[in-house]
């Protein structure tokens, strides 16, 4: 007879346990940093928690979900419209960016069951055709003035510091909150199910898994976290033109960050969204021939790592630092289970 | 009359969308992909198409040949070298490959030309303005009719070739299961470098179409690729002439719009897509009753 031999199912591993810790130092640290940095890091690093909102949004449709997106600067934009609309209002500017990345939210959801009934490619494109649509429905309104543009004028009433500041900090705390969202929720039930429809959909089906429930909240959830970074780049440019706005581009750069740093892992997001981050800021003034080399990486890695960078370094020293899915530990074969009774 | 010259515009404006769908319908149905780069080579087609002209001095007609023959090679290659890779790895992989693709052509074809718009018009002659004058408010243009005559002969020529030859009858196969094909002796392999040589190819003509009608730059390629892909949907997917009637439905939609407010060009042919889609999963919610329920999750 063979023994069968014991497994212990973790979630957290040292490297693990460790890691969280220091994530919640460098939140911590991260949190104070405007009250003693210079503009111009607190600047930058604005812009990176924007990266890392957008990569880890398109990550949860696409690594998590199976949903490839080609059309999220759909709420990037929209977003950014709702705000400028309920500043012209008479919100004051801050409430009326939230409330724009909302009402974008509300607008996803009755979306979200039309376009999640088209599959695979046709989801990709019909995306990017709902992207096209918005962006020009849009541009009928009189205050944008087709693709001349405008701007949210009540943000200048603050000093520079201040907005600054206050943009870092609403910037910070949305990239915490959506990817403490995202941890919570891919290691609840619902988490297993969302992977479960990506391998493999109908077999999900099959055992129970509600897959249009599962895809409509990522697919709202990503509209959320989409539309709060279009507020936030918003709130750090002040300008808002459609074709900026509403450019693929955003897209692209989501695509890139996710797949680069790890395509279903969650820190390879936020690995893309750095490495990105530091590329763009050394070769963005290269222009054209930057963005090409982009789309070359995009191929190379879909087709010679499609896990990523992350997703490698998983495979090969099995590290999680954050951990979503479960551990098999062995614990020898004959002594009893700890944790069976 | 101008109802019918509107009809007839947006008729003719659809063969052109027509043109440009039939190769993305083809590998997406031969392959299950859809093609991000579709509108980027029709882009890259269309510049080839003036290089060969103008280095050459020869008809953007000859060119286009060339170009046709060229083209099929690069999806030939496409095939071999970023398709076969990502096909067997499910969904994702192929959108991704060829997104990065799209970027990476437009980004190049910039480098290689510039930001200036471009057009074949002045090097075809009389026939960019030439038509035929019916009455005084109602003339169709050569051009246009002969893009329409095209659409209609390379669906027709396409159709035929998949119902009758052994080339396509192995087409057809390997587009319904594949493994099955290759246990009766297809190769699948070859059969798939076949496809998306005929589909790139189909996009060189469109592309040139495309330059000879209008003007184009190096990021006019992702706006073809959703009016072939607008064409496809309304025209009901894995139908070549229903291909023909998308592509005519939209452009009648964008040519209605236009009338009613130039504003509204494009958009109009957007919601159309929209409205039948709508009207297509209405339908079918109304066929399979409990079936759309339950994928609603209710």
């Amino acid at each position: 007879m063979t023994v069968l031999p014991k497994f212990a199912v973790e979630r957290w591993t040292r490297a693990s346990a460790v890691s969280g810790g220091v994530a919640v130092a460098v939140v911590a640290a991260l949190a104070v940093l405007p009250l003693i940095g210079g503009d111009n890091l607190v600047d930058k690093l604005t812009t990176l928690f924007v990266y890392v909102i957008l990569a880890a949004m398109w990550n949860a449709l696409a690594g998590y979900a199976g949903l490839v997106s080609v059309g999220q600067q759909a709420f990037f934009g929209v977003g950014a419209y709702f705000a400028i609309r309920c500043s012209v209002a008479g919100v004051p500017p801050y409430p009326a960016l939230i409330a724009g990345a909302l009402i974008a939210t509300a607008v996803a959801v009755p979306l979200s069951y039309f376009m999640l009934l088209l599959r695979g490619g046709e989801f990709s494109i019909g995306m990017w055709v709902l992207a096209e649509a918005i962006h020009l429905l849009v541009n009928l309104d009189p205050l944008i003035q087709g693709e001349t543009g405008t701007s949210m004028i009540a943000l200048n009433a603050y000093a520079h510091e201040t907005r600054l500041a206050a943009n870092y900090w609403l910037a910070l705390a949305g990239m915490v909150g959506l990817l403490g969202a995202i941890f919570v929720l891919l290691r609840s039930p619902f988490g297993a199910s969302v992977q479960a429809i990506r391998d493999d959909e109908e077999a999900a089906a099959s055992i129970g898994v509600s897959v249009q429930r599962a895809k409509r909240t990522m697919f709202v959830l990503a509209a959320f976290g989409c539309a709060l970074a279009g507020v936030l780049w918003l709130a750090t440019s002040v300008t808002f033109q459609p074709k900026t706005n509403f450019g693929v581009q955003w897209t692209a750069y989501m695509i890139l960050m996710a797949l680069v740093g790890g395509l279903g892992t969650f820190e390879g997001p936020i690995l893309g969204a750095v490495l990105f981050f530091l590329v763009q800021d050394q070769f963005a003034e290269t222009g054209v021939a930057y963005m090409a080399g982009l789309g070359t990486v995009a191929i190379l890695f879909a087709l010679f790592a499609p896990r990523g960078i992350w997703g490698e370094i998983e495979k090969r020293w099995n590290l999680r630092l954050l951990p979503v899915g479960y551990f098999l530990r062995p614990t020898g074969p004959p002594k009893p289970d700890r944790r069976s009774k | 009359m101008s109802l019918v010259n509107l009809i007839a515009q947006g008729v003719l404006l659809g063969g052109y969308y027509a043109l440009i769908a039939c190769g993305l319908s083809l590998m997406f149905g031969v392959m299950r992909i859809v093609n991000l780069a579709h509108g980027d080579l029709a882009v890259l087609a269309a510049f080839l198409v003036l290089t060969i002209s103008t280095t050459f001095d020869v008809s953007p007609f000859l060119a286009l040949v060339v170009t046709v023959l060229i083209m099929a090679a690069v999806g030939w290659a496409l095939q071999r070298f970023i398709l076969e890779r990502s096909l067997r790895s499910g969904l994702l992989v192929p959108l991704l490959a060829t997104f990065g693709l799209s970027i990476a052509l437009e980004n190049m074809l910039f480098e290689a030309f510039g930001a200036d718009t471009r057009s074949l018009g002045d090097l075809i002659g009389d026939l960019v303005f030439d038509s035929v004058e019916v009455t005084s408010a109602f003339s169709l243009s050569y051009l246009a009719m002969l893009i329409f005559g095209l659409a209609v002969a390379l669906l027709g020529a396409l159709s035929l070739f998949l119902k009758r030859t052994s080339l396509g009858r192995a087409i057809r196969a390997t587009a319904e299961d594949p493994d099955t094909a290759e246990l009766v002796g297809i190769n699948a392999r070859a059969v798939y470098g076949v496809a998306a040589a005929i589909s790139v190819a189909t996009v060189a003509v469109a592309g040139a179409m495309l330059a000879m009608r209008a003007t184009f730059d190096p990021y006019s390629g992702p706006m073809q690729l959703i009016f072939a892909f607008e064409a496809i949907v309304i025209g009901g997917i894995g139908s070549l002439w229903g291909t023909l009637v998308g592509g005519v439905v939209l452009g009648l939609a964008q040519s209605v719009g236009a009338t009613l407010n130039p504003k509204w060009f494009l958009l109009a042919g957007h919601l159309t897509f929209f409205a039948v889609l709508a009207g297509r999963l209405a339908r079918d919610w109304g066929r399979a009753r409990g079936g759309l329920r339950a994928a609603l999750g209710f």
